[in-house]
């Protein structure tokens, strides 16, 4: 008894100890082996560094987040509308797989120069960046969802004289509903990824900016300050879409919830 | 009398088989209104196919099916349908799965929002005719398989269907369970009148419920035997143990047995 309450208690410590000690590993292997900054800054550094350009980098952070999420919403309305024509019709489903896949298969990194000379420097170029590299995940989660109706489910309706649109209401969307929440934790990571990579080559703001003048400056410390930033960031937006997921789509996850 | 389900001389072939070989051929079979027709044959033989041709579900290359008097030329939207799978929507509760078919099928789906209380008495009410009273609110994952089963069964009744189409539905169950669904299906037959096509592999089942057991031949299937059953209603589970049920079941065994050998 005594043993296993132990074991829960360090359980819940063990993500604080690594985490800790992953920095102070960190510090130590840059005093001892006498690093320079310019290639590796120790923690307390980048801590220092932080606090120095806090200013500047909550409020490019800002800007980052902002260039995330619209991207994000229109690559989940685009994403949601697309994928139901895609899961509800079959024509247009065998008819656009293979541009969506060949499309899918260009990095989108690639995409920011065509968007730069359409679009100039500025905050469409992380925007559309954001919104093209992530909507895919939505489209084919959202088609799958709606495509994969138990047969039997269908035989009941339709003998009931259900039509197609009937089933899809009635079926296709809550069940893909699911499908869609989870691959919105996907779709805002790569959303993230691509304003971040358009504002390192196509804006003037942002933190993806920030760190390319930083690096332009060899301000090492500063590179990885905003490194810290975006993985904050990063894992705010990941967990608030996780805390949606939850919310909407609390019956998809019934086994969970009963052993819990 | 005109037969309620008269399928005749139809042969299905479907469009996705590989070998183009017909599922069911010159298979013709009919059931009366009110009757209780059970389907027995081998694994494969196109017995839910039957199920699919007399719903609509698919059309024959040859051959007509005609239910209600009318020639079926799209899905028939009067039956009722519960398979071994309960496929109940795991985002509605209970009830709301009930409530289902209802928001399909007219006049109902015009009736609902307004009448909402009077279709949530007549779901309550059907709950608690198979064993289910009170638990409409819980979502059907929270419940064990037969009590889905049972649920199912609600659900394919709830529209008041003309038609009830069983497609192995107690296959999945223990053995008491099933004896339990087959007198409540039993009663609400005897009580409602509607037209029932069961499917089953359990000979006992068939002669137990149905007025009629029709066996089929391997596949491509057809039927090869018809056995009226005579015994008295209402039927009690005792009679399973009389010698009139077994010879009966005996009787059929003798031909599903047969149409493997021919396979
Ligand atoms: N959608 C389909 N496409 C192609 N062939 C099919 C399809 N559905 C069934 N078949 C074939 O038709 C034949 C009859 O199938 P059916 O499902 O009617 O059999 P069954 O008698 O219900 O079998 P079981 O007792 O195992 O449920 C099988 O050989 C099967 O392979
Ligand atoms: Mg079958």
């Amino acid at each position: 008894m005594h043993a296993k309450r132990r074991r829960r208690a360090l359980l819940a410590a063990a993500p604080w100890m690594f985490t800790i000690g992953f920095f102070v590993l960190w510090e130590i292997l840059v005093r001892v082996t006498g690093m320079s900054t310019f290639v590796l800054p120790a923690p307390s550094v980048i801590a220092e560094a932080l606090w120095q350009f806090r200013g500047p980098l909550s409020l490019h952070s800002f800007h980052t987040a902002w260039m995330t999420l619209a991207g994000f919403v229109i690559a989940v309305v685009f994403g949601l509308l697309l994928g139901m024509a895609l899961g509800a019709s079959r024509l247009v489903h065998a008819g656009s797989y293979p541009l969506l896949v060949g499309f899918n298969a260009i990095p989108k990194v690639a995409v920011v120069p065509i968007l730069v000379i359409w679009f100039g420097v500025g905050w469409l170029p992380p925007v559309l960046t954001a919104f093209l590299i992530s909507f895919f995940p939505i489209v084919v989660n959202v088609a799958t969802g709606l495509a994969t109706i138990e047969p039997e489910t269908e035989d009941v309706l339709r003998a009931l004289g259900a039509s197609k649109r009937d089933i899809i209401v009635k079926v296709g969307i809550p069940r893909a509903m699911p499908y869609f929440f989870g691959s919105l934790k996907v779709a805002i990571t790569l959303a993230f990824v691509g304003s971040v990579i358009a504002e390192y080559n196509a804006s003037n703001f942002g933190v993806g900016n920030l760190m390319a003048r930083a690096s332009a400056d060899f301000n090492v410390p500063l590179l990885f300050a905003a490194l810290i930033a975006l993985a904050v960031l990063g894992v705010i937006m990941y967990a608030a879409t996780a805390i949606v997921e939850k919310r909407m789509t609390g019956w998809a996850q019934r086994s969970q919830m009963a052993s819990a | 009398m005109q037969a309620f389900v008269d399928i005749h001389d139809v042969t299905h072939i479907y469009s996705g088989a590989e070998d183009g070989a017909p599922a069911v051929e010159h298979m013709t079979l009919a059931v009366r209104e009110g009757e209780f027709a059970a389907i027995v044959g081998p694994s494969g033989c196109g017995k839910s196919t039957v199920m699919k041709l007399a719903t609509g579900l698919q059309f024959p290359a040859k051959g007509t099916v005609v239910v209600g008097g009318e020639e079926v030329t799209k899905p028939v939207k009067l039956a009722g349908m519960a398979f071994q799978n309960p496929v109940m929507l795991p985002w509605r509760t209970t009830l709301d799965n009930l409530l289902l078919p209802l928001e399909i099928v007219q006049p109902h789906r015009s009736r609902l929002r307004r009448h909402k209380a009077e279709y949530v008495a007549r779901a309550e009410h059907l709950l608690a005719e198979v064993g289910l009273a009170g638990q409409g609110a819980k979502f059907p994952w929270q419940l064990s398989g037969g009590m889905q089963q049972r649920a199912s069964l609600c659900r394919a009744l709830i529209h008041e269907p003309k038609l009830l189409m069983l497609d192995e539905p107690f296959g999945a169950l223990d053995a008491f369970t099933r004896e339990e669904l087959w007198c409540i299906i039993r009663d609400l037959h005897a009580e409602q009148g509607f037209t029932v096509i069961l499917v089953t592999h359990d000979l006992r089942e068939a002669v137990f419920l149905a007025d009629r057991v029709f066996c089929m031949s391997a596949r491509p299937g057809r039927i090869i035997a018809e056995r009226h059953v005579d015994l008295p209603r209402p039927r009690d589970l005792e009679i399973m143990y009389t010698a009139a049920f077994t010879d009966i079941v005996h009787e059929l065994r003798g031909h599903i047995a047969d149409a493997r050998q021919a396979a």
